[in-house]
């Protein structure tokens, strides 16, 4: 089962790379954008495949997750700190050397987190969010996380709306790069930044991200604590056996919903701004949905649809029926493929393309 | 047969004390006393519907007892969660199987083993060098279970697709590799042939032996009163006797409404 781990992962390597030959072969470079984005969003949908398939509950509100992450790392990194300087949380983080200087478009002083600390921040603050949701609504049996996330999506979204701070409905815009790591000797730092001379290493830095979040999630499966998981869908035998379902679910549930908050801080530094449309329920019911078509215990599919359904939808292939598309895989899903879409006939062909696919 | 040369002077390893249960009008348990001393077997009979299975789920902490109390290995226990109860030491199987889906019968066995470890979630996530070698402890537990259950050629198949008796085998192995206290077997003769009933009453005695006490709800008269040092009777919520096989067998009460209806003549 570990070789075969390996050999899926390193099989996805390979793949980024020759996805990466393919553009440049055909000269379509301007899909890299696209794929980068893609990429980040893939990550949300697999931390989701965990919590929907084997923790079986269903997460309404990712999309809120998401923004959580994106408009934190936004805000914090843009909002000046200047006339705060004296609070408490403000000189603490400038004691821990958090904070950055520089000057806004108008030349005046701007003090802001850093990036890495307001990416830090902002997933903490996201997984404490879960935490506070998922302590008492996990405990019940059913499903009543996915209202109680319904709930808690909205109010993002109506925070985010009805803020100043957040921007209102313009969401907020000219979030700096995030040099994520210094330049080292010969090779030069590494920056997520949409810019286009980023480009290529920010595809690169995007997919190594989503192989590496693939990697831990399929490290967990293959865990004491992922057999307990996988073991949730019986209950009652779990508990028999000593487990605590009820924490492992929590636990699944805060995990998946860093997985999208870090989704959400990176996006928005490539993207170099977010807007309240990424907490909106409909984006939550499409995470669901890419997460049903790929198959709720297939995590490979549903890295595979979740990435290539969403750069389909960025590439603009659904137009205007976007939002529709995606709601209407879920209706087809549920009736015609409740174990998602590779789960067909196609289900045999594509195991044996996909080393792995099914571990 | 090793009988119960402990169980007077010490304390019973589980003891029920007028518990009842009621599911709405009805009064599935009613005012059950017994104790179960450490190292023997119980038995548990009585007609369908006496309320067995609903005792045992009161007992494993799978439903809230509505009053009474039950004590286990000196604990109060009802009210506590079932994974408490089974980290204190108790294991059981279920009268309808109840396996674990997707996974092969060595990894419902390893699930088993789960009180028996404490690799953790970032442990798990981040593959810890310091997990390896208890994965690999679980795993050399579970295939020995699987083999003193004589199904260990049957390690990598998935388990939903075993035959009847071996998912029985597999559900007690996964029981068994908690290394319980008390072992709750519901019904684990049900729907196996004569031959496969006579294995299992070995394998019940041999793991009493082993140290572990088992307390089982069965049907096959023949089993119970080979294995069974002491024999509970439930009728309609409530205790007719309690003894040892012997007199059970003798009780008219007990034969008028149960050995006499449900056994062959
Ligand atoms: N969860 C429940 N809700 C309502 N009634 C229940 C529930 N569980 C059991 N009962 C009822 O309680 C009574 C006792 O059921 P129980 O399953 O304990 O019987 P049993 O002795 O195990 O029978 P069998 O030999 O058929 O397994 C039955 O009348 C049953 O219908
Ligand atoms: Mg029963």
């Amino acid at each position: 089962m570990r070789i075969r781990k390996n050999l899926s992962l390193a099989a996805l390597c390979l793949a980024t790379v020759g996805l990466h030959l393919l553009i440049v072969a055909t000269g379509t470079q301007f899909y890299l954008t696209q794929l980068t984005m893609a990429a980040y969003y893939g990550l949300v949908v697999i931390g989701l495949g965990v919590l929907m398939g084997y923790a079986g509950q269903i997460s309404l509100g990712h999309a809120g997750f998401f923004a959580i992450g994106g408009y934190l790392a936004a805000a914090l990194t843009t909002r000046n700190l200047q006339p705060f300087q004296e609070a408490l949380p403000v000189r603490m983080l400038d004691c821990l050397g958090l904070l950055a200087t520089g000057q806004d478009i108008y030349g005046a002083a701007l003090l802001t987190v850093t990036p890495w600390a307001a990416c830090v921040l902002a997933v903490l603050a996201a997984a404490l969010v879960a935490l506070a949701i998922g302590v008492p609504v996990l405990k019940l049996k059913g499903h009543y996380l996915a209202m109680a996330t319904l709930g808690f999506g909205t109010i993002v979204y109506r925070i985010l709306l009805a803020s100043a701070y957040f921007g209102e409905a313009d969401g907020i815009v000219e979030v700096p790069a995030f040099p994520l790591l210094p330049a080292v000797g010969r090779f030069g730092p590494v920056v997520i930044s949409g810019d286009a001379d980023h480009r290529i290493l920010n595809f690169y830095v995007a997919w190594g991200i989503l192989i590496l979040g693939i990697a831990l999630l399929l490290n967990l499966i293959g865990s004491r604590v992922g057999r307990a998981l996988r073991s949730l869908h019986s209950a009652e035998a779990a508990e028999a056996s000593g487990i605590d379902t009820g924490r492992c679910k929590l636990q699944v549930f805060v995990l998946s919903a860093v997985y999208a908050a870090t989704a959400g801080v990176l996006l928005t530094h490539f993207n170099g701004g977010i807007g309240p449309g990424e907490a909106s329920v409909m984006k939550s019911v499409r995470y669901v949905a890419l997460v049903a078509v790929g198959g709720m215990t297939n995590l490979w599919g549903t890295l595979i649809m979740g990435v290539g359904l969403t750069f389909l939808s960025l590439r603009g292939v659904f137009g205007a029926y976007d939002d529709v598309v995606f709601g209407a895989i879920l209706i087809a899903v549920m009736l015609f493929a409740p174990g998602g879409v590779l789960s067909l006939r196609l289900k045999e062909f594509a195991y044996r393309l996909i080393p792995g696919g099914r571990s | 047969m090793s009988g119960v040369d402990h169980g007077q002077d010490q304390e019973p390893l589980l003891a029920l004390h007028d518990v009842h249960k009621r599911f709405g009008g009805l009064h599935a348990v009613n005012g059950i006393s017994f104790a179960v001393a450490t190292g023997s077997i119980k038995a548990v009979i009585g007609p369908n519907g006496a309320g067995k299975s609903t005792l045992f789920n009161l007992i494993a902490g799978n439903l809230p007892v509505s009053s009474g109390a039950i004590t286990f290995r000196g604990q109060e226990i009802q009210g506590k969660k079932t994974h408490q109860i089974a980290r204190l030491g108790m294991a059981r199987t279920f009268q309808n199987i109840k396996l674990f889906h997707g996974m092969t019968a060595l990894e419902c066995v390893m699930v088993g083993r789960h009180v028996q470890s404490r690799s953790g979630f970032f442990a798990g996530l981040f593959n810890l060098p310091a997990t390896w070698k208890e994965e690999r402890a679980i795993r050399i537990r579970a295939m020995e279970l699987l083999d003193f259950l004589q199904i260990a050629d049957l390690a990598h198949v998935e388990a939903s697709s075993l035959a009847f008796g071996q998912q029985r085998a597999v559900e007690m192995a996964r029981a068994l590799a908690a290394e319980p206290k008390l072992l709750l077997l519901d019904e684990p003769a049900a729907g196996l042939n004569i031959y496969e009933t006579a294995e299992v009453a070995r394998l019940i005695a041999t793991i009493r032996d082993m140290g572990i006490t088992v307390l089982l709800v069965e049907h096959d008269m023949s089993l119970v009163m080979d294995i069974s040092d002491e024999i509970v009777v439930l009728s309609f919520g409530t205790k007719l006797a309690e003894d040892i096989p012997a007199s059970i067998q003798k009780n008219a009460e007990v034969i008028s409404i149960y050995l006499g209806e449900n056994n062959e003549d």
